[in-house]
């Protein structure tokens, strides 16, 4: 089973739900995929034996072969390829910028003389390792790139279906978002309970729904703020799947990057709940579609 | 004019209740919210909106059933896995490159206009403010980034306006870089946890490599003393100001709650230094 944890809102406890999660269960895989600000490693702690580039397909002109039609520049839909035609006194040039580059490739595919072939340009590092026995993924965007979805497809290519695997998705609602969930078998959704919170959950759920995947809600700093949260949840008919109160030893904990569960081992019976709680609503969710 | 963007790395860290402070306290200014996939200013400023304008960015592919073969000649050449089993596209993967479109033998693929968003211009009891709400689960939020920051500067040129004060998205990828450019000062908001500090160091690290001057400042600074002493001594190592410190406190939560900044509760130890923040940074 794929979970992933997201939020919408930043800051809410995506991390502190996925890591106490991933470390009260069995046969776990971890992948960090919030590439912009990767921080499970910092509760995990993992053994990292395994280094790799993230790359995306950049083009790369053959200039023995291009004759400067501007194919290319006609085809890219992201303005990623200039091209100055030849003239009598002058040979033509084509300039790539790689930051718009999508990787699409649609300038090596459609090229009239095959003179486009990609090349991996760096965009980031996926690490993996090991924490006892649960297997570690997380990637790290380069800093001053822009695309974090290659990156975050990247590190999910690692994933192995054998395992309870665990996503640590990072926050908002657009496509770093869409990358890290799709595919997940449940999405459980962080939130807050201020009007911020709200906000931001609301359009975390209408992105799950659009997307197809059954979820639920985790409340965390419970006890602050106010009532709507619970109020949409129950009028939306989302199940609340844990409320987490606020409690200056959670958030101290958190802060020296210690997960609750290795300070106060009693959580760990909540967080096998709060797995028993999806399990049981995924299955619900896949018999519902099976009528 | 000086424009000034709020952004932290970390989510959570308390950008938006910063920035909805200053509003409070600048003059002659324009508000604009660039995190427009989880947008929450308007939760403190309360905008009537002026102007709605649609946010058209991109196109996306659409299969014609009726000229489909189901040849299965585009679905392996999509870098976005964007095409189904069944040849309908999976529009919130489509990233609008075209290339489906133009492979396709039998002409069955278009790629249609994608309306991704909507963006506003609106009055508030602090003064102008730019906002926008990207589409659900849609992408180029770096362009709508760039489209309301460009309406924010001419507006506040047209109107002779000081100051342009921008709340930023979390992370470090394309609608940072876009809340980036061009920006006279960086206000990085942290909080004392190794999580914060681990982010802040890597936003820090983005604003650097586009040249832009930054400021520190650490929220909740009381929830960990020892965490805090180490993040100064990084704005010290890293020659970054730090130019405030707010204490946590439950009139912080208060405000939120209420939907106000934290400035309308003027005698609270958070906006006494916050108005410090301010007179700082301006």
């Amino acid at each position: 089973m794929i979970i992933s944890v997201a939020s919408g809102k930043g800051g809410t406890g995506k991390t502190t739900i996925a890591v106490n999660l991933a470390l009260s269960l069995q046969n776990v895989q971890f992948l960090d995929c919030d590439v912009e600000e990767p921080n499970a490693h910092i509760f995990l702690k993992p053994k990292i034996y395994g280094q790799k580039k993230a790359v995306i397909p950049v083009p790369e002109i053959d200039q023995a072969k291009c004759n400067y039609c501007g194919k290319c520049r006609e085809v890219c839909a992201y303005h990623a390829i200039a091209v100055v035609p030849a003239s009598v006194e002058k040979k033509g040039s084509v300039l790539i910028f790689p930051h718009l580059c999508h990787g699409c490739g649609a300038c090596s595919q459609l090229c009239p003389f095959g003179a486009i072939r990609e090349v991996d340009k760096e965009i980031g590092i996926i690490e993996t390792g090991e924490k006892d026995s649960m297997w570690f993924v997380h990637g790290r965007l380069n800093v001053g790139e822009a695309m974090s979805p290659p990156v975050i497809r990247q590190v999910k290519q690692y994933i192995n279906s054998s395992k309870t695997v665990i996503i640590d998705a990072p926050p908002g609602t657009s496509c770093p978002v869409i990358a890290a969930v799709k595919g997940s078998d449940f999405c459980v959704l962080v939130t807050e309970p201020t009007p911020f919170g709200l906000n931001d959950l609301i359009l975390a759920v209408e992105v799950l729904r659009k997307m197809a995947i059954p979820f639920g809600v985790v409340i965390n700093r419970a006890d602050i703020g106010d009532a709507k949260v619970e109020d949409y949840c129950e009028k939306e008919n989302i199940p609340i799947l844990m409320k987490i109160p606020f409690k200056k030893e959670i958030a101290v904990s958190y802060s020296e990057g210690i997960p609750i569960v290795e300070k106060d081992p009693s959580y760990r019976d909540k967080f096998n709940n709060l797995y028993l709680n999806i399990n049981g609503l995924k299955n619900e969710a896949n018999s519902h579609h099976k009528r | 004019m000086k424009q000034i963007v709020i952004i932290s790395g970390k989510g959570g860290t308390g950008k938006t209740v910063v920035t909805g402070s200053l509003a409070g306290l600048a003059k002659n200014k324009v508000m604009v919210d660039c995190d427009v996939d989880a947008a929450d200013l308007h939760l403190l400023l309360h905008p009537d909106v002026r102007e709605r304008h649609e946010f058209r960015s991109g196109q996306s592919a659409v299969i014609d059933k009726r000229l489909c073969k189901e040849c299965g000649k585009c679905a392996p050449l999509c870098r976005f896995a964007a095409i189904r089993p069944d040849f309908t596209i999976e529009h919130f993967s489509c990233e609008g490159c075209g290339l489906c479109a133009r492979i396709c033998p039998h002409g069955a693929i278009r790629m249609d206009e994608n309306v991704a968003g909507e963006w506003f211009i609106s009055d508030t009891k602090y003064g102008p403010f730019v906002h926008a709400k990207l589409g659900i689960a849609e992408e180029n939020s770096g362009k709508l980034v760039a489209k309301i920051r460009q309406v924010a500067k001419e507006l506040a040129e047209r109107e002779g306006l000081e100051y342009v004060i921008i709340d930023g998205p979390p992370g470090i990828g394309c609608p940072v870089i876009a809340s980036l450019s061009g920006i006279d000062c960086a206000l990085i908001v942290t909080e004392p946890t190794l999580s914060g500090l681990h982010d802040a160091a890597r936003v820090i690290g983005v604003a650097g490599h586009f040249n832009i001057p930054v400021k520190l400042i650490v929220n909740k600074h009381d929830l960990n003393p020892a965490m805090t002493v180490r993040i100064e001594e990084f704005a010290r190592r890293s020659r970054v100001t730090l130019i405030g410190k707010i204490a946590f406190s439950e009139t912080v939560v208060k405000a939120v709650v209420e939907g106000k900044t934290v400035i309308d509760y003027p005698h609270s130890p958070a906006s006494d230094e916050l108005r410090s923040i301010w007179d700082k940074l301006k």
